[in-house]
Formats: structure tokens, sequence, C-alpha cells
């Protein structure tokens, strides 16, 4: 390390490593609830990962959630940005993932076909 | 390639590893592993998070999930429950005293709720034996703003300005100390970190050197460019092992990638630092016997002028802030002085950490901004006295420190105030007492640590600790004389006056405020022979009441035979026999055994 451009280099490379334990503006949420995980949750989860982790996406909290009531629809899978209503998606298969991060997670389109409901918070 | 979402942070603070929190992390490891789950979450030991009363503590983000006092057995349900499948283990969630419910997260617990983590604000938050985390929270950007676009005056006028005050005990102005050290002649100057925390119940310098050790070397450093030293000592007491362990691996990371070492952000200032053991005498605590320590020398203090700023390490000039000082220096040079002046008050600015012990219900560490009052710091923050019991007073500022009763529990805490009421700041112990601490008993705690600490060097301290001592011991052991009190007060303001070093200058601290603010609880021991408090053993009589049922066991559990009474009968104490030893006491299943 020789300058402060070397420093903030470096922490912009290793931001990543705590960021987790601040807020963030972009998250994925995965129904985790018996019904959720009955339907394929688990897959759903770690297909999200792997893309994510492939995209190099570290800014994106994937976090889980418990049942809500809509267990035929399950897997859901809600993505949340900053200043947007959160949006479910409903019968996600590891298949759709790809596009749900792309269009919505990434380019901010919202999926309209796999889109089932939104909220505003 | 793989994605992290979730962190778990264990707790490796030495209170949490004391409680087990080691196994904790093995036990993670494991069940992590078997749900396979190692691939998207990470497991961060972190340094002490202050709660230490709660510990092992466990947290999970994102959410940010504070669980408390975790058993090796509740980790099942940690990893099954909450990291597979989101759902939180609200067994384990923290409930405040007052309320039942549990309170998931970290944020809104009232113990953090009035605090001002500046200081502290990593401790828990990163892995201190990773300086990439330090980094990534800004680490070491207050070192690199200094040497790459300040002046080393501009530097010690930014110190100055800020209003910062020494930590560790006096309050001196810590940028006229730097200026001292800067305009004192010499080639070879000295930066010293005083980590030689020997306070009853003190533990905030302990906890930042293992937490968040690079915000001391930082710290450090810019001090270094500051005044113009090159080289820095970090005197470590040795019974703070993990401190040292994660002090020594800092350093070592620092230098590996060029932040310690020669032509530091390509600006010509090189640093390097070592670390002092210290054996952990109380003395060596004071500047002038710490210096002595680090040459080698008995640690002994020595007159002052010439201070050491000027004729300090060898000799040279050497500037000494302790370890809180310091760790504030990295955000007043990014944040600026005029941020950091902006909190406290007019002549204490920024925070202070205080170590709350004793009889209070959140043992811990809490960082609040000078001018809070002792009542917030022991009721909002530590959650009040336990079992219902009464509060009696506050010691502060550890053994030189002062006694500070209930009506003075709104008194703003700063510098100034404290002094005021005859107490200090000092490193900011905060011991708290209830209504059973006797007061006699207690400056006679403080004053026995303070006597067997004297190093031996000045008659006032050496003997005059000594007698007070034995005034005290006598007082509590119900031989206390009339002209008692007078002759304490007499010897505590002469050995104030003409003791050498800062250790024999405060001593007589704890018995001039307790005397001041508890006299009557001197007078009831000598004059009536009667602890108030119930505490001192001597002064006790046991007497059994109407409520005897004849058990016999009281007569059993007697070691001296000093209780006689027939079956079914009223029992009766010999006090010429009874040595007080309170087995009779304990033993008594009607509590028909009283105590005065």
């Amino acid at each position: 390390m020789k300058t402060i451009e070397d420093l903030k280099r470096l922490r912009d490379q290793v931001q990543s490593t705590t960021r987790m334990r601040h807020d963030s503006s972009r998250q994925i949420i995965v129904g985790m609830g018996t019904c959720g995980i009955a339907a394929g949750a688990r897959e759903v989860m770690s297909t999200i990962l792997d893309e994510i982790a492939k995209r190099k996406l570290d800014d994106v909290l994937v976090r889980q959630t418990g049942c809500i009531g809509m267990c035929e629809k399950e897997v859901l899978v809600d993505v949340v940005l900053a200043g947007q209503p959160r949006i479910t998606y409903g019968n996600v298969t590891t298949a759709d993932i790809p596009k749900i991060i792309a269009d919505h997670v990434v380019n901010g389109r919202i999926v309209k076909e796999l889109a089932i409901g939104k909220f505003v918070e | 390639m793989e994605h992290i979402r979730a962190h778990v942070l264990v707790c490796a603070g030495t209170g949490c590893v004391s409680a087990g929190s080691k196994k904790i992390e093995a036990a993670l490891r494991d069940q992590i592993a078997k749900h396979g789950l190692d691939k998207e979450i990470k497991i961060v030991e972190t340094g002490c998070h202050g709660l230490c009363e709660m510990g092992p503590l466990v947290i999970v983000y994102p959410e940010g999930v504070f669980y408390v006092r975790v058993q090796e057995s509740d980790i099942v349900d940690i990893v099954e429950q909450h990291l597979y499948k989101g759902r939180v283990v609200e067994r384990l969630l923290y409930t405040e005293h007052d309320t039942l419910e549990g309170i998931p997260s970290y944020k809104e617990i009232a113990f953090y709720k009035k605090q001002m983590r500046m200081v502290l604000a990593n401790c828990g938050q990163i892995d201190p034996e990773q300086i990439d985390e330090y980094i990534s929270v800004g680490g070491y950007e207050a070192l690199g703003k200094a040497l790459t676009t300040m002046k080393p005056e501009e530097v010690v006028d930014e110190v100055k300005k800020s209003g910062l005050r020494g930590r560790g005990g006096g309050g001196f102005p810590t940028g006229m100390k730097w200026g001292f050290a800067r305009n004192a002649p010499g080639e070879k100057k000295y930066v010293v970190c005083n980590a030689d925390e020997g306070d009853p119940g003190a533990f905030m310098d302990r906890s930042v050197l293992e937490s968040d050790p690079h915000r001391v070397i930082e710290g450090m450093a810019v001090c270094g460019y500051a005044i113009g030293a090159d080289e820095g000592y970090v005197y470590v007491r040795a019974e703070y092992p993990l401190a040292i362990k994660r002090l020594k691996n800092a350093i070592e990371q620092a230098e590996a990638i060029g932040l310690l070492g020669e032509n530091i952000f390509g600006s010509g200032f090189n640093f390097r630092l070592k670390i002092k053991e210290g054996a952990g005498a109380f003395v060596c605590g004071e500047e002038t016997a710490l210096l002595a320590s680090i040459e080698g020398k008995r640690g002994m203090p020595r007159p002052r002028p010439p201070f050491p700023a000027i004729s300090g390490l060898w000799g040279k000039p050497t500037n000494i802030n302790n370890v809180e000082t310091f760790a504030n220096i990295p955000q007043i040079i990014t944040k600026g002085a005029d941020w950091f002046a902006s909190i406290g008050t007019e002549r204490s600015k920024g925070t202070k950490v205080f170590a709350l012990t004793g009889r209070i219900n959140h043992t811990g560490l809490a960082e609040v901004p000078m001018g809070i009052t002792m009542r917030e710091i022991i009721y909002d923050i530590g959650g009040g006295i336990p079992d219902g019991k009464k509060f009696k007073a506050a010691q502060i500022g550890g053994p030189s420190g002062g006694c500070l009763p209930e009506q003075l529990l709104d008194l703003s805490v700063d510098y100034d105030s404290l002094i005021k009421v005859g107490a200090m700041m000092g490193s900011g112990g905060l011991v708290v007492m209830d209504e059973t601490t006797c007061m006699v008993d207690l400056a006679k705690f403080f004053l026995s640590f303070t006597q067997e600490e004297s190093c031996g060097k000045c008659t006032p301290c050496r003997e005059g600790t000594k007698r007070m001592l034995e005034i005290l011991t006598r007082i509590t052991e119900g031989q206390g004389k009339e002209g008692d009190i007078e002759l304490l007060e007499t010897m505590a303001r002469d050995i104030k006056t003409t003791a050498l070093c800062g250790l024999g200058q405060t001593a007589p601290n704890p018995v001039l405020s307790t005397l001041q603010y508890f006299r009557d609880e001197y007078e009831a021991h000598i004059k009536e022979k009667r602890c108030p408090a119930g505490s001192c053993a001597g002064l006790l009589e046991y007497t059994i009441t109407e409520e005897c049922k004849g058990c016999g066991l009281c007569k059993k559990a007697c070691p001296v035979e000093a209780i006689s009474g027939e079956k079914k009968g009223l029992h009766e104490i010999d006090q010429d026999k009874c040595v007080k030893c309170a087995a009779c006491f304990a033993k008594c299943p009607f509590k028909a055994i009283k105590k005065q």
C-alpha cells in the first residue's frame, strides 16, 4: 500500500465482508414456512445464492420469512428495492430465478407474469 | 463462487469466552456444516458488545437478531430454526427487566438505546483479527488523511480544537499534551499507549484492545506523525493475554500491508510499534513509573517536572495517552474537531466509556455522551438495582475516585462536575452499591487496594495509607474511638498534599468522600458499635427470637458450641462464645435468628 487511493481501493474490495451488518437497499426474501420448504424453497434459495454470486451482487440481502397463508402459491419469493413497493412472486421454481434477478433485482423491471401481488410498506 | 447470506457473530470477548462462547462457536460450525449451509453462512468472532451480563452473545445478521445466554444445546435450534428456516428462536431473545416480551433486534434494547457508541462503534461488530474488516468500515482513513492532507501542526491543532481530554484519569487536554511533545527539542521522540488498566472493576481499555485493536494503532500512528515520533510502545498488563494476542496480530497485519513501517502512504513518515508487557502493578499506570518499567527498571514514579513531554522514555520527549484517548483520535481526524466538540458539555467533549459493575442489573460496558446523568447510566442503561434493593451509592473513578450518594444521582457526568463533588472521572469504573453495602467497609476495601499497590517510595503513601487502613479496620471491628474520624481527615489531607504521585495523592479520596456523604455511618460504628448496613461481621449480634421451634439445627451447625437449648424449647446464643460466622442464620428453617 503506497497511497491513500490504494487504501480506498482495498476498502471497496473488502466492503462486502461487513456490509451485511448494515442496512441494504436490495433484498430478496424467500418463504421458508413448512409449505415453502415442501414446495422446494430450499432449492430456490440455493439457486438465488448461486445466481447472486455469479453476478457479484454483493450488496443484495437474502432473507427468509415464514408462511403468509398463500400456501398453494409457494414457493413465494419477495423482492424489495428501496423506495418501491415490495413485489411477491408465486409458484417460483429454480428456473425462474435468473429472470427475476436479471430483470427485477438488477434492472428494476418487475417480472409481471410471475408477480402475484405487491404491498407498500 | 459463493454468496454469503448471513453472518453469525459470536462474541469472543473475555467475558463471553469465560461463559463458554468457544464451545458454542464449535457447535455452530458443526451444525452449519451438517445442514449444508457452510458456503452461505459465515461465522465471525467479534470482540465485546458490552452487555457482558447476558453472555455468551450470538447475533445473526442481516436481521440483527440478538440472542443472549446461549448454551451449546441451543445451537441446534438456532441453526435449524433460524438459519435454515428463518424463524427466530424466541426463547433465546433478550428480555427487558420490566416487560417479559422478547426483543429481537440489537437496536431496540434499552441498554443500547441511550448509549452513543463511537469509541466502541466497531466493538462486537467486526472481527478484530481481520484488518480487512476494520478497513471495510473506514479504518486507517484518518491516518491517510492526516499524512497526505495535513501538516503535523494542523493535526495537533485539530485535536486541541476538538476539546478531547485524557480518558485515563486526570483529564488533561490531549491536544495541549501533544503540543508540548511536538515543541520539545529533540530528534528522537516516542508515543506511548498506557494500557495498564488497573482500577478494580474497570475493563474498557481491555475491551477496546480486544475488540478493535486497529483503532488504537491508528490513533497512535496519527499521534506519532503529529509530534514527530517514529516509534511507539503499548504498555499492556500481562493479565490481558487476549488483548496482547490481538494487538500483536493487528500490528503484524498493519505492517504487512504497509500501514505501519517505512514511508507510510508515500508521505515519508515512518512509524513502528512495540508491545511491552507489564507485570500488573497498579502504580505502573502512573506515567513516570510506566516509563521506568518500559526501560526495564523497577516501576516507581519520579517527581515531575520534567514532564515526559520534555524528558520521557530514555530521556526523550514522549507523549503518553491511554487506550480510550487514542481510540478517539481517528474519528476526530475523519469527522473533524467541530463534529466532536458538538458532543458533550462545555468543557468535557465527546463520550466516555463506563464499566458498570457491582449491584446493577446490566453489568457491562456503556459508552455515553458527557453530561448524561448518573441516574440515566444506572437506571436507563444499567437497568437499576437487582432484587428490588435500594440504591445507596456509586463509586466512580476507581480507588482514586469518590463515592456519590443518592442525592447526587442527577449530577451531570463530566470532568469538572465530578471533581466538584469530590469524585473524579478516572478511567470510568462505576461500581454500584445497594443498601446492604457498608460505606466504612467500602472505604476500607479501596484503601486496602491502594495500600497494597503502594510502591513504597514516598513516606506519606507508604506509611500514611497503612495507618489509615489500621484505623478503618479497627472501626469496622467495633474498636473505633472518639477522634478517629478527625484523625482520618487530617491524615487524608496530608497524604493528598504530600504524596509523590497520583496513586498516593488520590488514595484517600474514597475515605474523604464516604466521610463527606456518609459520616453518620462512621459515627454509628464508633459511638453505637453498630453497622447500619448490617455488613460488618464484627458489629453484628445474632439472637434467637420467639419463632424458634427448638429443632436444634442451629445448635448442630454452630462450630463453637455457643448455642444451648432443649429439644422443642427456645434456644439461646451465648454472645461471648459467638464468632459471628452466620452458620446458624443460614441453617434455621423458621427464620428465627435475627442479625443486627
